[in-house]
């Protein structure tokens, strides 16, 4: 009986210690697939952060200001084509969906005003534009490549994260999402 | 006269000191009749050889009192600098275990060891902001020390492989046992050359109109750079270019250059084998008899097992904690830093094959050979060919 | 399960190979080290019973058995040495120009080689989930084959007695039998040992001398250290164990350090950047025989802030001054109550922080300036009112200007490395304004109808300083690690475990020795015994090869 016991108690330990080792190499694998994670993720409170319109007075606090809205937040800057290319549909379907409760601000990263204005001078968009002068929410929401947009739902969580350009189409049905009456969201 | 000169001075009399010392040593194997006696010749070649190390310890001091700053950084005085700690790795091998002969194969090593980090330029160098460090000077001669006391384990390996390999037929063993001397002499052919053709001052010019750039040889060329044009005149044309897969910096002179002394070797090892009417590892064995293979064999062990150790806090633990001060990392998968672990790698295989699996004698021997190799590969291969942050090279 | 009781009373567990406390070789073990037809015994381990040999049963056990054997410890070391070489072929992704794309960047500079060298995604190979997996195996044997040898060798070295087996005496390595020996010449033999430090066990005048038995416990010791080094590996995935951000930072520019939850800014104050000198005295032959630019240092002049209070990311700082220090490579700064540190990591010279042009006219040739203005990168203006009447409109700026596929201008990015302008002269004597296309060094397209002209007269550029940010909590570890693996290495590779046994008999006496390592010593120090003693120096009885 003792020999036995012995014999149990050796195997229970062999277990323990291959499946703490076992444990150590998923640890290590499932870390090292998962390396380039962003600051923000889907499913997280979106960071507050505070921002002047741009030739404007208002200052857009996210926290306060989109209580219940659904918030569609871009980060784009005049020399990015792909991020002029996607502005006119924002601007399109900008109207329809602040009735319905979801508003679009967009974050120049530009280094100044004048270039900012420059461009606006050859459009004229509807939606908010704020300009994030020092990069301090382009570095809070870790944005790496323009445009990246992050569309936040009523409760204040990231809902989507898109880095690259949207068509009309995807900019359309992931707004949807965010409608804050929308129950299925 | 200058510390510069002095210290250049010192240099050479440490190298005609090994050589001299060598020579001595040469006698010690021939005294078949008086073998438990410590043959005057024997004396006379450790003295010298401790002599020569002093010597060159004092090319160490001079030149770091000139330079201003540790000379371990370039690629002549790093290489220098192992040189250097090989010597003293044998005088501290020597003195546990009293083997003459060991010097006989260390000391022409170290020879040519100089010899080959005198190819490099040997003006006094700045120091890159990253290598601005009392890291430099811990770190690579704490590397060095290591790697010399780790080729000890070589010389003993070589020695017991030429005393016990079976020389009576040709064999698999006794080829690669000749393929190490043929290694050496084509080191020799290289140093040979490539000094003789620079004292000529010997230039040809190619032009390189891809990169829009200009390739000098110092040898004459036997190959040229790829679709290039040579523009120097009166000069050996070459036979052909190098295949276009060879890129890099300078492909083109340094695959000549290495064709010189792969053809070198071989003619010095043809004159060798035509004086000697047989094998090298033939002709040494029979004066090798008296050693005792067992012997032989702890010291490759031995020193093994010191070295480990001290490469390990140099090339692994110094340099990481170097890394991390320059590089804001400890650890970054530079082709060096890679190389001195696979060394490491190697050398732990070694001491589990010799201290788990009974690998002695023979085997142990091969092993000691391949790990020079490795250590040799990472000291000349990666900083000129694969080249990295380390690179010292041009 | 069969426990081996030898014939000295002793229970052995299974698997025994000699006696643990006489050392008689159990008979049916003998294979186990090769021991059959030796002269002399295999004494690693002590001929303890490794457990990983005697029990086969459950997967579980299998995988145990697998990765206990130092065999497969080597190949995985070799097989890691080769991967880890084979990433040296080529350069590594990191270590790759910035910005290229590696999927063409290989082929175009290794040719076809290099292609499949990328294709198999050798290029991350440090990264890849199979290399990760080597030095995971690495580690998994080196805890098993650890456990498994040092558990049973302990006990072995624990249980051992002074009087061991005739059979153990004799197949010693270094064994001899002298005849006619009295009990002082023992004695004497006895106190030489002790004044070598060797610690002396006596049963029925059997005597045993051992010293140095914790060098054997060194190989464990340095496992170990091995082991926390894998540890602390893995603890980097953590982020607060080990952050690492870059930041770039212009010269007069103040910004928020990535890392520090928006709290902590850094303004560069000045970037240096020196090279050594052509006419050194001592390093001048060297510069001119490079013929490159050899730097000598880099350096940021930095000032550290903190924001005072609470503030909402965005929102205009109130800044407090920290810290002012500079930052050079090899001497990074630790912001001690930001827990980071900023190394020098990188530098770039070639971006413009103002432009001066002047305004003159087309037909001028001395170009007598009719108004002046200098165009500040960091804060633009739209209008520039030159006095008299005349004054410029900035309609475009493109910081980094470049044609697009359209043949239109545009910038690649915001940084003021190549501006160019689009300026509206406005004057009293222009009808509506004139159009001005600047560029560096070039007016692009004058309108040959243009009777004013802008040139620039000046510029200035600004430095920008690229710092590495770094939290680093697995250092100590690290260190710890390796602290450890050395004593070990050490412990093991610098001391050697010696025993001598003495064993007196009915005509004489009979030595045996036996050590780890350093037979050439043992032999010496053996000599050194036996010296004034009747005692014959033992014989080595296993010449190798021969």
């Amino acid at each position: 009986m003792v020999v036995s016991n012995k014999k149990k108690n050796r195997l229970i330990f062999r277990t323990v210690v291959l499946f703490v080792m076992l444990g150590a190499i998923v640890f290590a694998l499932v870390t090292n697939l998962m390396k380039d994670q962003e600051k923000v993720k889907e499913g997280e409170i979106a960071p507050n952060f505070s921002l002047q319109e741009l030739n404007g007075d208002k200052t857009y606090v996210l926290h306060d200001e989109f209580k219940d809205k659904g918030i569609m937040l871009n980060f784009w800057a005049t020399y990015c084509e792909p991020c002029k290319d996607e502005m006119p549909h924002m601007d399109e379907l900008y109207p329809k969906y602040k009735e319905k409760g979801v508003e679009i601000i967009a974050v120049s990263l530009d280094s100044s005003e004048l270039i900012i204005n420059n461009f606006l001078d050859d459009y004229d968009f509807s939606f908010p534009i704020v300009h994030d002068k020092r990069g301090e929410v382009m570095e809070l929401y870790d944005v790496f490549e323009i445009p990246s947009t992050f569309f936040i739902n009523k409760n204040g969580e990231v809902e989507r994260i898109i880095s690259g350009p949207l068509t009309l189409e995807n900019l359309d049905n992931y707004l949807e999402e965010i409608v804050p009456d929308n129950e299925n969201s | 006269m200058d510390y510069q000169s002095i210290s250049s001075n010192l240099l050479y009399a440490a190298f005609m000191l090994y050589l001299v010392a060598t020579f001595f040593l040469g006698f010690t194997v021939r005294d078949k009749r008086q073998k438990d006696k410590t043959s005057k010749a024997g004396v006379i070649g450790i003295v010298l050889t401790v002599i020569g190390f002093l010597s060159q310890l004092g090319y160490f001091i001079t030149r770091w009192i000139a330079s201003g700053h540790a000379p371990v950084s370039n690629m002549f005085e790093f290489v220098t600098f192992f040189g250097m700690m090989l010597v003293l790795a044998f005088i501290v091998l020597f003195a546990i275990y009293k083997i003459y002969v060991l010097g006989l194969f260390i000391l022409p090593l170290t020879a040519i060891v100089i010899g080959f980090a005198s190819v490099f330029p040997t003006e006094i160098s700045p120091l890159v902001p990253s290598l601005k460090s009392h890291w430099l000077y811990i770190h690579v001669t704490t590397v060095s020390l290591g790697e010399g006391i780790l080729a000890i384990s070589f010389g003993a390996g070589l020695i017991y492989l030429i005393r016990q390999i079976n020389q009576s037929t040709r064999s698999q063993k006794t080829f690669w046992l000749e393929f190490i001397f043929y290694t050496m002499l084509s080191t020799v052919a290289f140093i040979g050359i490539t000094t003789t053709f620079s004292a000529m001052g010997y230039e040809a010019e190619f032009d390189l109109p891809e990169s829009d750039s200009v390739e000098v040889y110092t040898v004459p060329a036997l190959v040229a750079p790829y679709n290039a044009e040579l523009i120097t005149e009166d000069v050996m044309q070459p036979i052909m270019d190098i295949p276009e897969w060879m890129h890099g910096a300078n492909a083109g002179r340094k695959f000549n250059t290495f064709l010189w002394s792969i053809m070198g070797g071989l003619v010095l090892y043809g004159l060798i084998r035509l004086i000697l009417r047989k094998r090298i590892g033939a002709a040494i064995q029979p004066k090798l008899q008296n050693l005792k293979p067992d012997l032989l064999d702890e010291v490759m062990y031995r020193s093994v097992a010191i070295g480990f150790p001290v490469f390990t806090l140099g090339g692994l633990i110094f340099a990481a904690i170097w890394a991390q001060e320059a590089w804001d990392r400890f650890w970054g998968w530079d082709p060096k830093e890679v190389w001195a672990l696979i060394t490491w790698f190697f050398y732990a295989a070694f001491l589990h094959l010799r201290l788990s699996r009974g690998w002695h004698g023979e085997k142990s021997a091969w092993l000691a050979v391949l790990g020079f190799a490795i250590i040799m590969f990472n000291l000349i291969f990666v900083n000129l060919v694969i080249s990295g942050m380390h690179s010292y090279a041009e | 399960m069969n426990q081996i009781k030898c014939e000295c009373g002793h229970v052995n567990p299974e698997g025994t190979v000699l006696c643990e406390a006489c050392g008689k070789p159990i008979e049916k073990n003998q294979h186990v080290d090769g021991n059959e037809g030796q002269k002399t015994l295999n004494m690693r381990y002590e001929g303890s019973a490794r457990r990983s040999k005697t029990y086969n049963r459950t997967i579980i056990d299998k995988i145990w058995i697998f990765f206990s054997s130092v065999k497969v410890g080597v190949w995985i070391i070799v097989l890691t040495l080769i991967a880890s070489a084979i990433g040296t072929i080529y350069p590594q992704e990191i270590y790759i120009p910035p910005g290229v794309d590696p999927a063409t960047h290989y082929k175009d500079e290794y040719g076809i080689t290099g292609q499949i060298y990328y294709q198999l995604g050798l290029h991350n190979l440090y990264n890849s989930w199979w290399y990760l997996l080597l030095v995971a195996s690495l580690g998994v044997s080196l805890v098993i084959c650890s456990i498994d040898r040092f558990v049973p060798l302990r006990r072995a070295l624990k249980k051992q007695r002074a009087k061991r087996n005739p059979v153990f005496i004799r197949r010693q390595r270094l064994y001899g039998e002298t005849k006619d020996v009295n009990k002082e010449d023992i004695v004497n033999v006895i106190d030489q040992l002790k004044k070598k430090k060797y610690k002396i066990t006596e049963e029925n005048g059997h005597y045993l001398a051992e010293k140095g038995r914790f060098s054997r416990w060194g190989p464990y010791v340095n496992h170990i250290g091995l082991i926390i080094i894998l540890i602390a590996a893995m603890l980097r995935a953590l982020p607060i164990m080990h952050v690492e951000d870059y930041v770039w930072v212009r010269e007069g520019e103040t910004k928020v350090i990535p890392q520090t939850d928006n709290k902590y800014y850094i303004e560069n104050k000045d970037f240096i950047f020196e090279i050594y000198d052509e006419n050194d005295e001592t390093y001048g032959e060297a510069v001119k025989k490079s013929g490159e630019i050899i730097p000598s240092n880099f350096q940021t002049n930095a000032t550290i802030y903190k924001v005072d209070g609470e503030i909402i990311p965005g929102e205009e700082p109130k800044l407090e001054k920290v810290m002012e220090d500079e930052i050079r490579v090899n001497e990074p700064l630790k912001i001690k109550d930001a827990d980071i540190s900023l190394y020098q990591a990188s530098y770039q010279l070639n971006e413009f922080q103002s432009m001066s042009f002047k305004l003159h006219l087309a037909n001028d040739p001395e170009e007598k300036a009719i108004g002046e203005f200098t165009f500040d990168m960091t804060s633009p203006q739209k209008e520039y009112d030159l006095g008299n009447g005349y004054r410029i409109v900035v309609d475009e700026y493109y910081p980094e200007f470049y044609m697009n596929d359209n043949g239109e201008p545009a910038s690649f990015s915001k940084y003021p490395k190549n501006p160019a302008f689009i300026l509206f002269v406005y004057g009293p004597d222009i009808e509506e304004y004139e159009v001005n296309f600047l560029g560096i060094g070039t007016n692009l397209n004058a309108d040959p109808n243009n009777v004013y002209k802008l040139s620039i007269t000046d510029f200035d550029m600004q430095d920008v300083t690229g710092l590495t940010v770094k939290r680093d909590h697995t250092l100590p570890l690290f260190g710890l690690g390796a602290l450890i693996f050395m004593i070990g290495v050490v412990q093991g590779m610098y001391w050697h475990h010696r025993r001598i046994w003495i064993q007196p008999n009915e005509d004489g006496v009979w030595i045996a020795a036996h050590t780890n390592k350093n037979w050439y010593g043992i032999k010496k120090e053996l000599e050194k015994i036996v010296e004034n003693s009747k005692i014959d120096m033992p014989k080595d009885q296993q010449e190798l090869d021969e």
